[in-house]
């Protein structure tokens, strides 16, 4: 392909190849600082490619290709070149990834001990695990949570961020411009701009930890706290992974180990800083 | 007049796992994990005795559970469903 | 470079691979359903830690793809139980089934039966009955088309356990030229221990080479003749020649046949019987640079020969009063 780049996440490598240079380039600004693999392979490809051979040109169109693919998707516009890339990349880990069991999660760590937060698009995951990371924590990732089925330990899978509307100015207004992509308005999912990790979370992004407590945050609601049964945790879990299903027993038994080791709460909170608050108060209780 | 017989997945083709008020069943033959509820794990526990029909199936329960309500009715709905899940099939 | 290539080379002769584009070799593997016969083939062999793990990863995801392959036949099989109608299975679920070395490694997708057309009615009653659905996209023109001049129902997919199912009645669309003889490949199915039934080698094969053809774009045709490979080697013996090829001109395939053993030889060294595959033809290197068509991106080059065949394909399978219809219809959608 005419253009491309290598970029290693965690334990996954990926090579994006690109008919057009502007989606690398603002790959490359995003990912800055990123280890290229080792090795010079990869774990999966992505392809960004014209839908049409003419589409290169006229109106470009990008698919989002690669060893996995979605055979319906909708192509996006050039404009959304860096977004197309970002999507080829969650599209082979949701379809592809069979060595970890994954979720549906964002992942913060702090004194060895990892706090998973999983639960509807929209919840406000991502925001908080961005704001944690800021505040003292590590941020592990803010999609997907790779849980290791031999040893149960959560892998980091420290993505760049994607902030989507609100949670863009609440980041910008504690984060280094220079951290940021470009912000890409008229997504299908509104306005959405792309954050680096801090240095910390990038430097030890080959570190694992023990998962210690499961969280169910729900925004928009006075605070309020409950403890979930596991078997509620573990149906929800299941909904929240792209590749439980695929996995046979050794998911069933990394699950089942989760769920049965690691406590669980929902929580409902009206604001980020309430919901930070409530989460250090968790992890002060669960050091004591 | 007996109905259909019905056999369930040996037990050793099952692993099973108690969470609060729910049973995990992790089915071996078919790689699928099932979340079921009483009396479905009685059921499969009552059918490892040998083949049973419907009506055979509840007099065993009825010797080790009381019944409240319809229960019945309950156990053959379950039954169909373990039968549907591919736990329980037809002789 | 053509990676394509790489990936024949390395399921034909795994010692040959030293330093390679490994990259390339897994996307090209990948994209052809090919990346867990790679992986049981090159087990053992010097290869970066990096790309061991994947192929271990594919070795894992293949046996689950195996149980679930065959937990689907064992619920098929319950489901029509009760109609007692010969339910043979078909692809990548009867290698399982009866272990051919085809089946190492091999993905299976949907589950393949054939059943006397006489009893279509009762299955697709008895497979509903037990929780499958039609798949919503068959409406108006397509479903009264399917049913009418189709080899198989129109799919069928589990409600609950999200899997297809097949169910074929022939081998090729009435629509064909070519006419097989489904009471035949019938009356020869063999049956395995496990009650399960399976079509008897001959027809497995000439099965095999006429999917490599009647799907007309080759999509998926490295596999295919991977599968024709390994089939082969296994059953190879005199008669099994000599069966081969009366059962292939029974079935009136036997140039599709043919050229499936020739490309066979050609890109996997497959030993063939050379009376049977005959002299090498001007077409196979047409169809060899169809076949390799995919670079190290895992991309298919080569538009216009890909075009070619698609035409090629749909014109098998109609004659071509129909199929300028058919296009026309679909066009018009």
């Amino acid at each position: 392909m005419r253009h491309q780049l290598a970029i290693q996440i965690g334990p996954v490598a990926f090579r994006i190849g690109s008919a057009w240079r502007s989606p690398l380039d603002a790959l490359a600004g995003l990912y800055a600082d990123y280890p290229e693999p080792a090795d010079g392979l990869c774990d999966f490809t992505v392809r960004l490619e014209p839908e049409k051979f003419w589409r290169r040109f006229i109106r470009p169109s990008v698919a989002i290709r690669g060893d996995y693919i979605l055979p319906d998707a909708v192509p996006l516009s050039l404009a959304h070149g860096l977004l197309a890339a970002e999507m080829g990349m969650n599209l082979q880990m949701a379809l592809g990834q069979k060595r970890y069991l994954l979720l549906h999660a964002a992942t913060v760590e702090k004194d060895g001990r990892a706090l998973v937060m999983t639960g509807e698009s929209g919840a406000g995951k991502s925001t908080l695990a961005a704001l944690l990371g800021e505040r003292g924590w590590r941020l592990m990732g803010d999609e997907f949570a790779l849980l290791d089925m031999d040893n149960g330990l959560l892998l980091p899978f420290p993505r760049a961020v994607s902030l989507k509307n609100g949670a863009i100015a609440v980041m910008e207004a504690e984060v280094d411009a220079a951290r940021f992509g470009p912000r890409l308005d008229g997504t299908p999912k509104g306005a959405i701009r792309h954050m680096r990790p801090n240095g910390d979370a990038l430097s030890r992004m080959g570190e694992g930890a023990r998962p210690a407590l499961i969280l169910f945050p729900r925004f928009g609601e006075a605070a309020a706290v409950r403890a979930v049964g596991q078997a509620e945790v573990f149906i929800r879990l299941t909904q929240a992974s792209t590749n439980y299903v695929a996995l046979g027993r050794r998911g069933f038994d990394a699950l089942t180990g989760l769920v049965r080791g690691v406590p669980a709460l929902a929580i409902d909170y009206p604001d980020t800083d309430t919901a930070v608050g409530l989460i250090d108060d968790f992890r002060r209780e669960l050091a004591a | 007049m007996a109905g259909a017989l019905y056999i369930a997945e040996p037990a050793a083709a099952v692993s099973a796992v108690a969470l609060d008020g729910l049973t995990l069943f992790f089915h071996a033959p078919s790689g699928m994990t099932h979340i079921v509820a009483a009396p479905a794990p009685e059921i499969l526990g009552a059918l490892r005795d040998g083949p049973a029909d419907a009506a055979e199936l509840i007099r065993r329960l009825r010797a080790h559970f009381d019944f409240e309500g319809d229960a019945e009715a309950a156990i053959r709905a379950r039954l169909d469903e373990l039968e549907a899940a591919g736990l329980v099939r037809r002789a | 470079m053509n990676n394509a290539r790489l990936l024949v080379r390395a399921l034909r002769a795994p010692a040959s691979i030293g330093d390679c584009d490994w990259a390339g070799l897994v996307s090209a593997a990948r994209a052809e359903q090919l990346i867990g016969s790679l992986a049981f083939r090159m087990e053992g062999r010097p290869m970066p830690a990096r790309i061991a793990a994947l192929f271990e990863d594919a070795r894992r995801d293949s046996a689950h793809a195996r149980t679930q392959a065959l937990w689907e036949a064992e619920m098929a099989r319950r489901a029509l139980a009760p109609l007692d109608v010969p339910m043979i299975l078909m692809k990548g679920t009867a290698f399982h089934a009866a272990d051919f070395d085809a089946c190492i490694g091999r993905s299976v997708g949907d589950l393949d039966i054939m059943v006397p057309r006489d009893r279509l009615a009762a299955v697709e009653a008895a497979l509903l009955d037990a929780g499958w659905e039609h798949v919503k996209d068959a409406e108006g023109y397509d479903d009264a088309y399917y049913r009418r001049w189709m080899h198989e129902l129109p799919p069928l997919i589990h409600r609950t356990r999200d899997r297809m199912i097949d169910v074929h009645h022939t081998i090729l669309p009435l629509t064909a030229r070519p006419r097989p003889d489904a009471e035949a490949m019938i009356a020869a199915s063999a049956t395995l221990d496990s009650g399960l039934r399976i079509l008897c080698p001959a027809d497995i094969v000439i099965h095999a080479a006429c999917h490599l053809f009647a799907d007309g774009d080759l999509a998926g045709g490295l596999r295919n003749l991977w599968d024709i490979d390994r089939l082969l080697r296994e059953f190879a013996s005199p008669d099994f020649w000599r069966i081969l090829d009366e059962r292939a001109r029974l079935h009136q395939l036997h140039g599709p046949v043919a050229r499936a053993l020739r490309l066979a030889n050609r890109l996997y060294a497959t030993p063939v019987d050379h009376a049977l595959a005959g002299r090498p033809r001007l077409s196979d290197r047409l169809f060899e640079a169809r076949l390799l068509a995919r670079n190290g991106w895992g991309q298919e080059k080569r538009k216009l020969l890909r075009f070619a065949f698609y035409i090629r394909g749909h014109w098998l399978r109609m004659p071509p009063m129909m199929l300028a219809r058919h296009l026309w219809t679909k066009a018009t959608r």
